[in-house]
């Protein structure tokens, strides 16, 4: 070419400073504020065993959310997530009831799970439907199976093994919940940011018609992501029902939007395009330490959640506030 | 001429992380007069349309209406002023009528502060009567084709009493004769004393409709004058900064092996009986009016859609084509002529747009390795002579032409057999559209074989080694060496024996 090429640096912030640009600092941040306001606050917060006990706030959704913010990030969304779990549950009480073992149990559950995740997926992908409106109508088909099923009957059958899941502990304060959230969100993480298939969720949610013109297999990437989605509401279902010991249809009853308000309060577009799984692990943190706080303090559940709305608004306005302020 | 300009820009500055968009840059409008702003793609223009209707703030610099020093909060602000834009994809509104769209945000009130219908349709008549647009304000414009949107927009622009209207490559989308309406309305906002800033790539239009010109050249503001005053060949030397000695690079034409046979590809819609083959170094023009089924055709063989019938061949052996993943895998790839939404992923940096479809080979099954996706990305962005502050800048930050670049690149890297461009250099400046020829010609050079769409005879003459006509989805010709004329391109194209023929 007639002119000299210019080298072009790769980036344009250094590391310390695209650190400080980023969401998950400010999260941190607020993580950090409530901790220390939190021990303030009430002589019992500084205890590794309720501290433990807090935990169980937000391992179950979290295991959801890390799916749910790969699917918005590709932006879709499954609103019957809290549905599948119920209806998972339910499966599992029926096997239970005709005396299944843990394995077919786990099996099961994960089954159920993966089966509501590919309906879901065939759905939006093969009839080209738009994902809120099939999964508001699967969340009622779901959850209703699950009350046809079981009424206003409890399966409560679950073999004292099953227990292991949710209410076993892996190594002193480590419950087996908390070390599953663990390694879950170092697999997302890994598949968000650093597999191929995780630039091509960036990719769909930024311009899915674009993706579809760079080669990327768009229909195919969404199914995959409606069938971990699914997938780990049967994670949920198994850790849940493990840990209560019984089954009714209302279980997990509103969780869809507490697994969406996790995801958003972490810093994914609600629209598709961006986010990180660090995000959803710190805002996990930050609404589990909000309940556990506030339920320390006996603050009434309808406050708390109150409280939780207030946050998410705050914390979701205040970036904005300070972008329309710079322009 | 008035000599008190309507609108003066003293100073302005305007920076964006990475980059000075504008730095102190100047501009006067008058009424009755049209200035024309030429630059090269990524000069400026936008920027100054932006910070004139109030999208943009500037950093620095002032803006007077009157000789009075004025500031714009917003864009309601710059309307409430008297600016209008009509813009390449003009901001209307598909599910609303031609009334409504005409005066939302300033319907005529009734009483209780609601819209008046009847007197609104009645001043709708009237506006559409003085610009002669054969429009019924009740139809909703989604109904109507980008010309009458035009006209729409242009309506609007005189309902709110515009005195200053923005023009931004307002011919880009129009048939020659919706042109020459253009350029009769023109006409009539400037005999009604309307002062009109009108941006565009093409200097035939520039020299007969521009009473002033401004030149922008890297965010400066490079020249300004009376047109009468300058010669084409000034103006493009003022715009691109050097001397444009000859348009279309030489080309040694060697070519070699069959790579493509296309055979009886058909569609139940778009296009039929469509056979040809393309060599090895070969470029394969496609000529056609808009809407003769060529753009289609190009994303039957990438895979967009399905054709309904025939065979597609590389080397011999026939491949099926199924999703734009399996094009790519026998190296079939596409530059879209829509950038902004199928050619480039805004939100995403450079250099992950460039490796999109790469990553299997920049990867290690199916994990990132980010430091060779920066190498691979750098190698095609420098050797395209891309214009950005870092490969993690945000493509959707970048200019038209810039963006253009990073979907090659992004090709490019893919290492593809066949390359069909669709429209390479629509909407991009003189200079960006000789290295783009440049670069396709270096390509064939290295046996590529070229497939390139276009609408532009020149282009088409510069380029091609053969030249496809299509019209109403069929080949209706296929022209080479000294067959190759302009004169046969437009009489196929066209439709030799029917003469009276509305262009599609």
């Amino acid at each position: 070419m007639s002119v000299g090429a210019r080298h072009i640096p790769d980036r344009m912030h250094s590391p310390a400073a695209r650190l400080l640009r980023r969401w998950e600092t400010l999260l941190l941040a607020v993580a950090i504020g409530i901790f220390i306001a939190n021990s303030l606050a009430s002589p019992y917060f500084l205890n590794a065993w309720n501290l433990s006990d807090a935990t169980f706030n937000f391992t179950e959704k979290a295991m959801i959310a890390f799916a749910m913010a790969l699917l918005i990030i590709a932006g879709e969304i499954d609103l019957s997530v809290a549905a599948i779990v119920a209806l998972a549950s339910t499966a599992m009480g029926a096997a239970a009831e005709a005396g299944a073992g843990v394995p077919v149990l786990v099996l099961v559950g994960l089954g159920t799970g993966l089966i509501c995740g590919a309906i879901n997926g065939v759905l939006v992908t093969g009839l080209g439907l738009p994902s809120i409106v099939v999964t508001i109508g699967t969340m009622s088909l779901f959850r209703g199976i699950a009350y046809i099923v079981l009424g206003d009957q409890v399966y409560k059958a679950y073999p004292p093994e099953f227990a292991v899941f949710g209410q076993g502990y892996v190594w002193w304060v480590i419950s087996v919940e908390l070390a599953l959230f663990a390694v879950l969100a170092v697999i997302y993480g890994v598949l968000l940011h650093r597999t191929s298939f995780g630039r091509a969720v960036y990719a769909i949610g930024n311009n899915p018609t674009g993706a579809l013109f760079s080669g990327i297999r768009v229909a195919r990437v969404k199914f995959v992501l409606f069938l971990l989605t699914g997938l780990m509401s049967g994670v949920a279902a198994v850790c849940l029902t493990s840990r209560l010991g019984s089954t009714r249809p209302s279980i997990a009853f509103a969780w869809e939007l507490e697994v969406v308000t996790m995801v958003v309060l972490g810093g994914v577009n609600i629209l598709g395009g961006s986010g990180s799984i660090p995000g959803v692990v710190l805002a996990a943190v930050v609404l589990g330490l909000v309940t556990f706080g506030l339920g320390l303090l006996n603050v009434p559940g309808i406050v708390m959640s109150i409280f939780v709305g207030l946050l998410l608004i705050g914390v979701i306005a205040l970036p904005r506030l300070w972008a329309m302020g710079r322009r | 001429m008035p000599d008190t300009p309507v609108l003066r820009l003293t100073g302005i500055t305007k920076t964006f992380p990475g980059v000075r968009a504008l730095s102190e840059v100047s501009l006067d409008l008058y009424p009755g007069t049209v200035t024309a702003l030429v630059g090269e793609n990524g000069a400026g223009k936008s920027t100054i349309v932006k910070i004139l209707t109030g999208i943009y703030r500037p950093d620095a610099g002032s803006l007077h209406i009157d000789g009075r020093e004025t500031r714009f909060a917003s864009a309601q602000d710059a309307t409430r002023a008297g600016i209008t834009a009509i813009h390449q994809e003009t901001v209307l509104f598909d599910e609303l009528t031609v009334a409504e769209n005409i005066f939302l945000g300033h319907a005529p009130r009734g009483r209780w502060g609601l819209i008046d219908w009847p007197e609104m349709r009645r001043r709708a008549v009237q506006i559409l009567a003085r610009i002669d647009a054969p429009l019924d304000p009740s139809t909703p414009l989604r109904d109507l084709g980008i010309a009458s949107k035009h006209l729409v927009a242009i309506a609007r622009a005189l309902s709110v009493e515009a005195r200053v209207v923005i023009m931004d490559e307002p011919t880009a989308a129009l048939s020659q004769k919706e042109i020459e309406e253009l350029y009769t309305l023109i006409a009539r906002l400037k005999s009604e004393g309307r002062a009109i800033l009108f941006i565009s790539h093409k200097f035939d239009e520039i020299f007969r409709i521009a009473d002033r010109y401004a030149v922008f050249r890297d965010g400066a503001e490079v020249g300004a004058g009376m047109i009468d005053d300058i010669s084409e060949n000034d103006l493009v030397r003022l715009m691109v900064g050097r001397d444009m000695d000859r348009i279309f690079p030489q080309r040694s034409r060697s070519l070699g092996d069959e790579v493509l046979r296309v055979d009886g590809f058909a569609h139940p819609t778009e296009f039929d009986g469509i056979s040809f083959s393309l060599r090895r170094g070969e470029i394969l023009g496609v000529y056609g009016l808009v809407g003769a089924g060529r753009s289609e055709l190009m994303q039957a063989l990438f895979g967009i859609t399905r054709p309904s019938a025939g065979t597609l061949r590389i080397d011999g052996r026939p491949i099926r084509v199924r999703a734009p993943a399996d094009a790519v895998a026998h190296g079939i790839v596409y530059v879209p002529e829509d950038r902004g939404r199928q050619g480039a992923i805004a939100g995403l940096p450079i250099y992950q747009n460039v490796t999109l479809p790469s990553l299997e080979r920049t990867g290690w099954h199916g994990i990132l390795r980010p430091r060779r996706e920066f190498d691979l990305a750098r190698t095609y962005a420098e050797r395209l002579e891309l214009r950005a502050a870092a490969l993690d800048q945000d493509v959707g930050t970048l200019s038209g032409g810039n963006q253009q670049k990073v979907v090659i690149a992004k090709w490019l890297a893919t290492e593809p057999r066949v390359i069909a461009l669709d429209e390479p250099t629509k909407g991009i400046d003189i200079g960006s559209k000789a290295a783009v020829h440049a670069f396709m010609a270096d390509l064939a050079a290295e046996g590529l074989a070229v497939i390139m769409v276009s609408s532009e005879i020149p282009e088409i003459m510069g380029m091609s080694d053969r030249a496809l006509v299509m019209r109403q989805g069929l080949i209706v010709a296929e022209l080479a060496g000294e067959a190759l004329t302009p004169e046969a391109l437009v009489r196929a194209a066209a439709g030799i024996g029917a003469p009276g023929e509305a262009a599609a």
